[in-house]
């Protein structure tokens, strides 16, 4: 009998005990109708060759383990970031669940967000009675200080119209007339979850500065700079660094959005359905602001656009990983401020130049396969040739043309980048191709990757959203020097295990 | 909490209003009809007395899911030789990726597919112009990239029923084409009122579109079951399946974790259906029942008490060697029972529990408690029908709070005042229910453990609960310079 009271295997080891592999061979040759052996190791090989790899790329219609979600997900991580805020997405229940239990699993957190459950009648007649009743319900009970509604994709096919709805819900006094209710239309057959993101930041914005008195004009500024995070599964810690930054430049700044509170609240006997977020009086003011910066370009065009047109300066960046990067944020925010960026900083930057060149000889050469969001592909790209590896393939599933074009140039500029290739809406089936027909010495992306990693052997870095499988690593990290130190040790950790794992004669004490 | 007042129906009947007076008027009216204690009926049953399957009352962040999880992430997603198109825009499909862990063998994107996120991944032109199109294209670069497959599956997402495709149309004439089953399900997830549709939408695809379309060579025995509705969450079905075998039955399929087609298709031969999971797979066992005359069982293999009655339940359907032989197993496994609870019991017992989760469990993980002597002091159920609330009421003793498709906000109030001293429940109420102070175990996923079934899974049960509820961490709940 393979279990014991003294010794209780779970799944781990249970199904090795020979009562189960007997068990399961049997099932298998008895019932299961399989294809053979031969065949199943046959059509394995072949699914590694160049002539799979063309077919593979020749395919137009099937997507195939893609990396990107849809874009009510990132509606309803943006509205997490303000003050005791409720998402709210109008449309079918499912979806919010979906979303709720994305959240969940990567920050290893409650994610609150309602639905107003529209059914078959809403598909019918519209969801304008869900929502009157949704929001007076959502309001009664959760107390926010404001409700985000985001739609899902039925709620769009059947065309329902936000903006009238949640006028028609006022004045039937589901929620009082001046209770902020700012809405994005988010189709999840448009763009991903990045393009939510935008839209919801905007509508939020817009909210405070077109609609909730009238177009307010930008007045005198009030001295700080706006900064939007955008979509990242690492803001929880993030942001936090981003501010550890600017307090210590002493930089007056508003976070247009911040996630960093609400998905990384104490256990202390009391659950904080909201917590931290940008407050709502700061949202008003943003308008007012010296500047704002999008720490993420492809996670912010509309909104940046918006804000612009409103007479406010702007900037974007590209995920604020590595030295180069940080540098850029970094003398950008001084140049805003007039503040000049402390020693104590240029010394942190200096650590990890010290930890890089310590370091060199084990990076120089190494081939990275990449995937993630555009921003953070274009970051880490960068990051990885200031460390002298190469990166590869660069992949991303939910990039555009623009994207694209901004990744060959940067590549171009770069001898670690000369045999580097860009893969714009590619999937992750792909990458499987382009693992196996030319192999890389470590994938870095999220933990999708994990199945790359077990086909080919290739090692896997978990460095962006979802992380599901490993647990924290969102609580330290990836922005600035010190990120990217964290970022190092980590590359570096696995170059050093396989090293390890790879030579008898080579194990040497010392590295 | 002290064990004098639980399960106290004034109490608790005072709780409920208490919630219920934070909602609307109209919001309070409709939620009012899914609270209620366990009480005694005229004769002198238990009964939950709450009424279910009814539309969630819109923002009030309900628990459940829609359609298209019942049907593609419950019944046909483990079906592991099958490709499973999310047919429609790229969130479903993603979200629901990898994410129950129905086990089974076989090596993925060659002949296993489970593990994978197909999807059209829908974009604008696609809503104004239909899928079909595109689809039948999809299918056949599928065909290419996975020569190995079965059968695909399309499982529509929101938007197929709203643009008017037909994706039937599309899967008759990709059948024919390949020459294998393309099933169409039509689980879009506005349909109906949670999840409970899904589950009936993919039934009824099993009946229309793969029984009596051809059975693979097949010679039975008096002794072949079907084993229905074991998604094999950690490994489940197979420690099931071990029991099975050893008191002499012949599992001849088991749905659908670790499943193939062919064990779908071959399941009208069986001569008896075992059915764990009733809520999601009760109308394909009915409808065996009534077209190949099939009878069918109800069984739970949640801890000793329930494994030994359920054996002996099946074992009264056969022969007097099948019966002699569940005695025989079931005292084989009697040592490693009462290793588990010398081991665990004392620890456990007395801890109360409450529970919100889908299908069976409110109902069949409550015995596997009592086992361990914990006491069971407030149930619910996701997705549930009246006839499982039916089933639960023997489950439960009077007075136990009793919630059916709880709101976030009357959950966590409920757990506020009761404090359990655990609380089984599903990822998004994890987390908040930890912060409280109160242990968590998920129990649709068995929290990344399992499996539960069997003696096997007895074991790690109550090891995981042990576990939970004992955990030293909360103990550090309050910073001791506040703590005083």
């Amino acid at each position: 009998m393979p279990q014991s009271a003294d010794n209780i295997k779970d799944h781990i080891s249970l199904f090795s005990e020979p009562e189960y592999t007997k068990l399961l061979a049997e099932k298998k040759a008895q019932f299961e109708c399989r294809p053979t052996d031969d065949a199943v190791a046959a059509q394995l090989e072949y699914s590694k060759s160049w002539e799979y790899r063309e077919k593979n790329f020749a395919r137009e219609h099937a997507v195939i383990n893609p990396h990107k979600a849809c874009q009510p997900l990132g509606a309803v991580f943006a509205a997490a970031g303000f003050e005791e805020t409720l998402p709210y997405v109008h449309g079918s229940q499912g979806c919010a669940a979906y979303f709720r239990s994305h959240l969940a699993r990567h920050f290893k957190e409650s994610s609150a967000c309602v639905s107003d459950s529209m059914t078959e009648d809403a598909a019918v007649f519209g969801g304008l009675n869900n929502i009157v009743e949704g929001l007076q319900n959502a309001l009664k009970l959760y107390k926010p200080k404001m409700i985000a509604v985001s739609t899902t994709c039925m709620a769009e096919v059947i065309g329902d119209d936000l903006s009238a709805f949640i006028g028609t819900a006022k004045e039937k006094e589901s929620v009082p007339a001046d209770f902020p209710v700012p809405f994005a239309h988010t189709p999840s057959f448009v763009g991903s979850h990045v393009v939510g993101y935008d839209n919801m930041i905007k509508g939020i914005l817009n909210y405070f500065w077109d609609r909730a008195q009238g177009e307010i004009v930008r007045g005198e500024s009030n001295g700080k700079i706006n900064i939007i995070p955008g979509f990242d599964g690492y803001a929880t810690a993030n942001n936090r660094e981003l501010k550890r930054y600017l307090d210590t430049m002493g930089v007056d700044y508003t976070l247009i959005s911040d996630v960093s509170d609400v998905f990384d609240t104490p256990t202390d006997g009391t659950y904080r359905m909201y917590d931290g977020g940008t407050k709502l009086d700061d949202v008003r003011d943003a308008i007012n602001a010296k500047a704002t910066i999008a720490l993420q370009e492809y996670c912010s065009p509309k909104t940046v656009e918006y804000i612009e047109s409103k007479g406010q300066p702007t900037t974007s960046f590209n995920y604020p990983l590595g030295i180069s990067a940080t540098d850029a944020l970094l003398m950008k925010i001084s140049e805003l401020s007039g503040k000049p960026i402390p020693e104590s900083i240029e010394k942190e930057r200096g650590r990890l130049v010290d930890a890089i060149a310590d370091s060199q000889a084990w990076l120089h050469g190494k081939k990275v396969a990449l995937f993630g969001d555009p921003d953070f592909v274009y970051a880490m790209a960068v990051f990885l040739m200031e460390l002298g590896c190469e990166p590869t393939h660069c992949l991303c599933t939910n990039a555009g043309k623009e994207w694209e074009a901004k990744m060959k140039a940067l590549l171009a500029s770069n001898p670690f980048g000369a045999d580097a290739k860009v893969w714009v809406g590619k999937d992750l089936w792909h990458l499987r191709s382009l693992l196996f027909t030319e192999p890389t010495d470590l994938i870095i992306g999220s933990s999708y990757g994990k199945y790359l990693e077990k086909d080919t052997g290739i090692p896997l870095v978990r460095l962006t959203f979802p992380i599901f499988d490993r647990h924290h690593h969102h609580r330290f990290p990836l922005f600035g020097y010190q990120g990217a130190l964290r970022v190092l040790v980590e590359i570096l950790d696995r170059i050093f295990e396989v090293t390890d794992a790879s030579s008898d004669i080579s194990y040497d004490l010392t590295r | 909490m002290s064990l004098d007042n639980i399960n106290d129906t004034a109490a608790n009947e005072a709780l409920i209003k208490e919630v219920l007076d934070q909602y609307p008027e109209k919001a309070a009216k409709k939620r009012a009809r899914h609270l209620g204690t366990v009480k005694s009926d005229a004769e002198g049953n238990p009964t939950c007395g709450v009424k279910s399957n009814i539309k969630s009352v819109p923002g009030v962040m309900t628990v459940r899911g829609c359609a298209y999880a019942g049907a593609k992430g419950v019944v046909w997603g483990p079906v592991k030789d099958m490709v499973h198109i999310s047919h429609g825009p790229i969130g479903c499909g993603q979200y629901s990726w990898s994410q129950r862990r129905n086990y089974f063998t076989g090596t993925v994107g060659i002949d296993s597919f489970v593990t994978m996120q197909v999807t059209s991944d829908f974009q604008e032109r696609d809503i104004v112009f239909g899928g079909d199109k595109n689809l039948d294209k999809m299918i056949d670069e599928l065909e290419v990239l996975f020569p190995l497959n079965n059968g695909i599956s399309i499982l529509s997402e929101c938007p197929i029923g709203l643009i008017g495709d037909d994706i039937e149309a599309v899967s008759k004439k990709k059948g024919k084409e390949l020459g294998k089953k393309v099933i169409p399900v039509r689980c879009e997830g506005f349909r109906g009122v949670s999840q409970s549709l899904g589950h009936h939408i993919a039934n009824d695809a099993i009946r229309d579109w793969v029984f009596d379309k051809g059975i693979p060579e097949w010679e039975g025995t008096p002794y072949d079951v079907n084993l229905i509705a074991d998604y094999n969450i950690g490994g489940d079905a197979w420690p099931s399946r071990k029991l099975l075998e050893e008191i002499g039955l012949r599992v001849i399929g088991s749905w659908s974790g670790d499943a193939t087609l062919a064990e779908i298709e071959r399941a009208p031969r069986a001569k008896l259906n075992l059915i764990h999971c009733y809520r999601s797979m009760n109308y394909i066992c009915r409808h065996m029942e009534e077209k190949y005359e099939i009878p069918w069982v109800e069984y739970n293999f949640f801890g000793p008490t329930q494994i030994a009655a359920s054996l002996r339940k099946i074992a009264a359907q056969f022969d007097e060697t099948i019966q002699a032989n569940a005695e025989k197993v079931i005292a084989k496994y009697q040592p490693l029972v009462d290793g588990v609870l010398a081991r665990f019991k004392p620890r456990l017992e007395g801890k109360t529990v409450m529970l919100y989760v889908g299908g069976l469990r409110p109902r069949h993980t409550a015995t596997a408690y009592d086992d361990l002597g914990m006491v069971i002091v407030g149930t619910g159920y996701e997705f549930a029908h009246n006839d499982d609330y039916q089933r639960t009421g023997h489950y439960l003793k009077e007075g136990t709070l009793v919630y059916d498709d709880v709101s976030e906000f009357e959950l966590e109030k409920f757990i506020e005042k009761l404090r359990p001293d655990l609380v089984g429940s599903g990822i998004k109420e994890k987390y908040s229910t930890q912060k409280m102070g109160v242990p968590f175990r998920q129990m649709h996923s068995w929290d990344y453990s399992g499996p539960y079934h069997g003696y096997d899974g007895f074991a790690i049960f109550a090891r995981d609960m042990d576990m939970a509820v004992n955990a030293p961490i909360w103990s550090k709940l309050k910073a001791p310079w506040k703590a005083a």
